[in-house]
């Protein structure tokens, strides 16, 4: 029998930067002995115990629960406490690079200010609103079905792993974040809150709710507790047709406005989908690209007759417009 | 080998504003070899914007496209992230929750149809790499594209949730995908490496949120022309109409230059193949690109 290595000797890279003292962060390398069963925790402590005693990082619970020790491997986002480090070292082949969860953030190495994640947390009321009876005659139940909509969104440990992955807050600091919404949709479905509609209103609104999701799954593949916070931002987009309080606009319009060139053509309606989704008025701002998608080829008449019938039309089409007269359950 | 023979999704985009994805996609299965049905019946996906609608009848939809593919008992292949992200979805959500399954299949029985959730869904791309490989790619090539440097584009779509891709992408690790550079080094291209490769386009937002939309093109474009790249590819075409189209405006937002050519993954191989002037398409892009076409 072979003898199984147990420790591989591999240069660890980490992410320096100290607020107070230093004018750009700096990148240094720690050489050491990695074993099979080693967390990134772990060798964040060795740089700190065996190498440099003013590295810093938060920590607390080691189990995965507190969320304090999430920081970013070569952009991954992971918590320290339970992420295997041989494990990261393949995945990068052997070349890995300490980060915090956000570089503009960071205060002192892996520690960020994360004022901004709390405060959006906060805006969404993260709580089950609703007005308790000091002597309740009777117990608050819930079936096991109501249970189980929230409690995989209950999981989360405000880690901000989903958060400072998202690009579309990075761009914009209005935007609520994946984590909020996460948040808002596990109140807005406990039967036992009342504040639902104020939350959907709130995540409605252009720049700060949903609508401004780029849809690029980071937060997806960032939750350490496999939350999957846009299956969430989609179920909350969904609520807001169903309770009627998606208000007609730009971005509601849009999502809508698939259906009218799907019931015509089967295909989406690539002109139409825009200046139904802006507006007459509102279409003015794309006529500078269309002039040169049209000047390209990019928007060109199907039928060979310019504005008259631009869009092949599918097989079978009746069977879709069939389809969406049963199956439609939302409107706008 | 014997033929390799797959149910080709197009998507919209393909059958209205860049036919020049589904001409060279075509062109390149022709010259390896590769037999292509077009589902013609297949409608759009919803281009994760009709499930924030109305979730269940994105579902019924997908599902209708999934099943022509099955009455053939082929994979179905797609030529767009976004279409295979969202059938995937699909796929995943009915063939992991026999309830949800039912309801769909109850409306899709009106119209003679049953979703059965026997075809696999994979992105001609992976196609390429894992079925017909990269080596006999490698063998067909006539126009070697060492003279240029190529940066790959990913697109989101295609590498992530990477939990719901890993059996049709090859187990790519969203953090650090290998499938395009790979494939550029087939054709003997040489690969960018630069950090936006993994990134955003911000194609979905281009409506509502314009600025966020062009701020992440923008982005990504500059970090490629900074690290040399003499054009981009993407396996995305909407990645490509965001970052082709929009260059003069997300230039001004940049305030920078942002020019350079985005081909569609099929066009990069059709160039490489040397397959014909037309097939490739470049004229229909609106960045200058038709000076890539040197056979």
């Amino acid at each position: 029998m072979s003898e199984v290595k147990d420790t591989r000797k591999v240069t660890i890279k980490a992410f320096r930067f100290n607020a107070e003292t230093d004018y750009l962060p700096y990148i240094k390398q720690y050489e050491m002995e990695v074993g099979k069963d080693e967390l990134i925790l772990d060798l964040m402590n060795r740089i700190k115990w065996e190498h440099d005693g003013t590295f810093s990082y938060r920590r607390s619970c080691r189990h995965g629960i507190c969320g304090a020790c999430a920081i970013k491997v070569n952009g991954k986002a992971v918590l320290a406490c339970k992420q295997n480090a041989i494990e990261l070292l393949d995945l990068f082949d052997n070349d890995i690079t300490l980060e915090p969860s956000s570089k503009k953030r960071a205060v002192k190495d892996m520690i960020i200010d994360k004022s901004d994640f709390w405060e959006k947390h906060a805006a969404i009321k993260p709580y089950v609103v609703a007005d308790v009876d000091p002597h309740p005659a009777h117990e608050t139940k819930q079936s096991i079905a109501e249970f189980n909509n929230f409690l995989d969104s209950d999981l989360c440990i405000q880690c901000g792993a989903c958060h400072y992955s998202c690009p579309a807050l990075e761009v914009n600091p209005e935007f609520f974040g994946p984590a909020a919404f996460a948040a808002a949709y596990r109140f807005t479905v406990d039967t036992r809150d009342s504040a639902g509609a104020e939350r959907l209103e709130l995540t409605a609104q252009p720049a700060q709710g949903v609508w401004d999701c780029v849809k690029c799954f980071e937060c997806a593949e960032a939750c350490p507790k496999e939350i999957n916070p846009i299956e969430k931002i989609t179920k909350l987009h969904n609520l807001q047709f169903e309770q009627g309080i998606a208000e007609s606009n730009v971005a509601t319009r849009h999502a809508e406005g698939f259906l009218r060139g799907m019931k015509k053509y089967g295909y989406l309606d690539e002109a139409d989908i825009v200046t139904y989704s802006e507006g007459y008025l509102g279409v003015y701002k794309h006529i500078g690209a269309a002039m040169k998608m049209m000047k390209s080829g990019k928007i060109h008449w199907h039928s060979g007759i310019p504005f008259i019938d631009s869009i092949p039309k599918i097989k079978n089409l009746d069977e879709v417009q069939k389809l969406i007269e049963i199956s439609q359950t939302n409107k706008l | 080998m014997s033929q390799l023979h797959y149910a080709l999704f197009t998507g919209c985009t393909a059958k209205q504003s860049t036919p020049e994805l589904l001409s060279s996609t075509l062109a390149v299965a022709d010259k390896l070899g590769i037999k292509i049905t077009i589902l013609e019946e297949a409608s759009c996906c919803g281009a994760s914007h009709l499930q924030d609608f109305d979730e269940f009848l994105a579902h019924v939809l997908n599902a209708r496209n999934i099943c022509y593919a099955e009455k053939l008992g082929l994979t179905m292949i797609t030529i767009c992230n976004t279409c295979q992200l969202n059938s995937a979805m699909t796929k995943h959500a009915l063939d992991t929750d026999p309830e949800l399954k039912a309801r769909v299949n109850e409306k899709l029985a009106e119209v003679g149809l049953e979703y059965k959730g026997t075809s696999e869904i994979k992105h001609f791309l992976y196609t390429l790499i894992d079925e017909y490989g990269l080596e006999n790619v490698k063998d067909k090539v006539q126009v070697p594209l060492s003279h240029l440097n190529i940066a790959p584009f990913y697109g989101c779509h295609n590498i992530r949730p990477s939990e719901l891709h890993e059996d049709a992408n090859g187990h790519e690790n969203p953090y650090n995908p290998t499938s395009l550079d790979s494939l550029i080094d087939a054709l003997e291209g040489n690969p960018v490496n630069y950090e936006s490769k993994n990134k955003c386009c911000g194609f979905h937002v281009e409506l509502q949120a314009n600025h966020t939309s062009e701020v992440l093109a923008g982005n990504a474009l500059v970090d490629a022309i900074d690290n040399n790249a003499d054009m981009m590819v993407t396996p995305c075409p909407l990645c490509h109409l965001k970052m082709d189209t929009y260059q003069d405006s997300i230039g001004k937002v940049m305030g920078r230059d942002v020019e350079l050519p985005v081909l569609h993954m099929p066009q990069m191989v059709a160039l490489a193949l040397g397959c014909t002037e037309k097939e490739i398409g470049l004229n229909f892009h609106v960045p200058k690109a038709k000076h890539l076409y040197t056979a």
